[in-house]
């Protein structure tokens, strides 16, 4: 509308309308100054600003890794140990080591199982009385706080095994896991169309057969994207690892065995443990630290993203 | 049979599924229902797991654990009152700031403000904000926050210290770092569940808002916000829930003091922190309350979260219609 026209129309109209009998016809034509115009002017400038206020912890966070943790970034510190109290130099290389163990055991337990149900969500039995229930705990486990994962993990793992570990934290991560492996490959396998496995059971598929070599190749893309965005939340979670895995200044693999009942390190509980210390050089590397963390995290969903846009 | 050739497999005729089809078939399917109620057993053998831990502390403390206000493990005393309220008001802060915020990020998002290049770029913003590790956003508190709000938070002690809601100095962490990061890392959920509900509203409303000559703000605020309404509200109560159950900003950033308090500078505790930094060293009768307390953690977020779903579930129903 552009605003020339606006007064036109009004004048037309108004010349139709009879001069008295109720013709008052209100001005269509809005000036910038008339205060209802202006109060929608007030707050639109009131959203960028809450928004654009929104945006800077994120570029403060970013600014911070990259000027704190990327002055310490270096390749020793992949190669070395974690410092004692008034040691000079370390890195964390047995902390990436152990988050990649326990979020890769995690993964073992949790994505097996989590396709397998949504399979049944999705195909064997979408609309069953066990379905709806699968589905109500798996988003009442979507919303369990990840320290009651590591609560449940302590009560099932280390006090039955009587030590801290990485599988006690893997099962920790993994029940953190399963819920988005489910929900997520549950939706990737609904968007498979009829069609196709129509076809395929015209042709004397089992249902099996339908699953293993239709559903489940055709919503690859999609799972895998659950699986990524399950794997990146894993690597960044401390809470449920603090007293299940707990922390360790040594490798897990010493001598080429790797030896999984003990306490294993990790990059989130190494950041937390060294945020605290008054020593400069453990600050330096827990910002060294969040950074490599950071940047794993990103890397994850960013490819979980890419495997997401090529979706049929 | 020229489809059969297409598919791959020239001269063979499909014949009917072998014996060993039959098998394989009943034992995926048998395998995929397990796997199904797996998940199912997962959340009962966590509640009973919890429960049967938290037992000889339900027993020896029984509902004045809930009421009792000290924490001390060398008599054996032990109360969570102040975890409760300190759960209760950080996560409540952070509900009023990080859900204004996230709902005006959501209005901002959806209601065409934006040219596209651009609206990628706030889009990219909140899903960043999402990706951050919650012990990344500690260190942030601990070496931004704090020394960037210490200057107001003196100012207002020492001019408005009356008001019992800044009634003491800011001496390093305490509940307004730890809620201002707690709504930072809320915001995403809010506004994600908030972007959904807006987009929901029927394209015609809206246009019908504005053909009616409604202003931008008129429209998004007589009309869509109150369509979207369950679903916001439902986005809010979802946050609240991802606030009580956030851990690791909070073990680093309120304090870990066991007092009941008003003031939003003094440090404070939650139930989350405390089993965060009580847990690692933990005799057998700590234990025990440790998990009764974690047993009521998981009663408060069981009951918000579940309360959030079903909110979302009506509003998804109320606007189909």
């Amino acid at each position: 509308m552009s605003p020339s026209t606006i007064p036109a129309a009004e004048r037309s109209l108004a010349q139709m309308a009879p001069a008295g009998a109720g013709s008052r016809i209100p001005s269509l034509q809005r000036a910038p100054l008339e205060r209802r115009a202006l109060r929608s002017g007030i707050l639109t400038g009131g959203a960028w600003a809450a928004a654009i206020l929104a945006s800077v912890p994120l570029v403060s966070v970013l600014y911070m890794l990259i000027v704190r943790g990327g002055a310490r970034l270096h390749w020793d510190l992949f190669l070395e140990l974690p410092p004692a109290g008034f040691e000079m130099g370390g890195g964390f290389g047995n902390a990436i080591v152990g988050t990649l163990v326990m979020v890769g055991l995690g993964a073992l337990i949790s994505v097996p199982v989590g396709i397998l149900s949504s399979v049944f969500l999705a195909e064997l039995g979408p609309h069953s009385t066990l379905a709806s229930a699968v589905r109500f705990s798996a988003k009442t486990l979507t919303g369990l706080p990840s320290i009651l994962a590591g609560v449940f993990a302590y009560a099932s793992v280390v006090l039955v095994t009587g030590t801290y570990s990485a599988p006690a934290g893997a099962l920790a991560l993994a029940v953190l896991m399963v819920p988005t492996v489910v929900l997520t490959a549950e939706e990737a396998m609904k968007m498979v169309p009829r069609i196709t496995k129509d076809a395929a059971y015209g042709m004397g598929c089992t249902r099996s057969q339908v699953i293993w070599k239709i559903v489940l190749p055709t919503s690859l893309p999609g799972i895998l994207t659950g699986v990524m965005l399950a794997l990146a939340r894993a690597a960044g979670e401390t809470a449920p690892l603090l007293f299940t895995a707990l922390f360790s200044s040594y490798w897990l693999v010493e001598h080429g065995v790797m030896r999984l009942m003990q306490p294993t390190a990790s990059l989130a509980v190494l950041i937390y443990n060294f945020s605290g210390m008054p020593f400069e050089n453990q600050i330096e590397l827990a910002w060294a630290a969040s950074l490599v963390l950071v940047m794993i995290v990103l890397f994850v969903s960013i490819v979980s993203r890419l495997l997401g846009r090529r979706r049929v | 049979m020229s489809s059969l050739e297409h598919a791959g497999v020239p001269g063979t005729v499909a014949g009917a599924p072998s014996a060993w089809d039959f098998f394989a078939d009943r034992a995926f399917r048998a395998l995929a229902k397990a796997g199904a109620v797996l998940i199912l057993l997962l959340l009962a053998f966590i509640l009973w797991q919890i429960g049967r831990k938290a037992w000889p502390g339900m027993r020896d403390y029984g509902f004045g654990f809930l009421t009792s206000t000290t924490w001390d493990v060398g008599r054996g005393h032990f109360g969570i009152l102040p975890a409760i309220w300190g759960t209760l008001y950080s996560s409540f802060l952070a509900l009023v700031i990080g859900g204004f915020f996230g709902v005006v990020m959501a209005i901002f998002l959806t209601q065409d403000f934006l040219p596209p290049r651009l609206s990628v770029v706030f889009r990219t913003t909140v899903e960043l904000l999402a990706a951050i590790p919650s012990v990344v956003y500690g260190l942030w508190g601990i070496f931004i926050v704090v020394p960037a709000i210490r200057p107001a938070a003196d100012w207002l002690y020492a001019h408005l210290g009356w008001i019992p809601l800044f009634g003491s100095t800011l001496s390093g962490p305490g509940l307004l770092p730890a809620s201002l990061v707690l709504a930072i890392m809320i915001l995403p959920t809010v506004a994600a569940v908030s972007q959904d509900a807006l987009r929901q509203v029927p394209y015609r409303v809206k246009e019908a808002a504005y053909g009616m000559g409604t202003t931008r703000w008129e429209a998004i605020l007589g009309v869509m916000l109150p369509t979207a309404a369950t679903g916001i509200f439902g986005a809010l109560v979802l946050g609240f829930g991802r606030a009580l159950g956030e851990t690791m900003a909070l073990a680093m950033l309120i304090g870990n003091s066991n007092q009941l308090t008003l003031s939003l500078f003094s440090p404070a505790n939650t139930l989350a922190a405390l089993l965060a930094l009580n847990f690692p060293e933990a005799g057998p009768r700590e234990v025990a309350v440790l998990m009764y307390a974690a047993l009521v953690l998981l009663g408060i977020t069981l009951v918000v979260n579940i309360a959030g779903g079903a909110i979302m579930a009506v509003a998804g129903r109320t606007i189909k219609k």
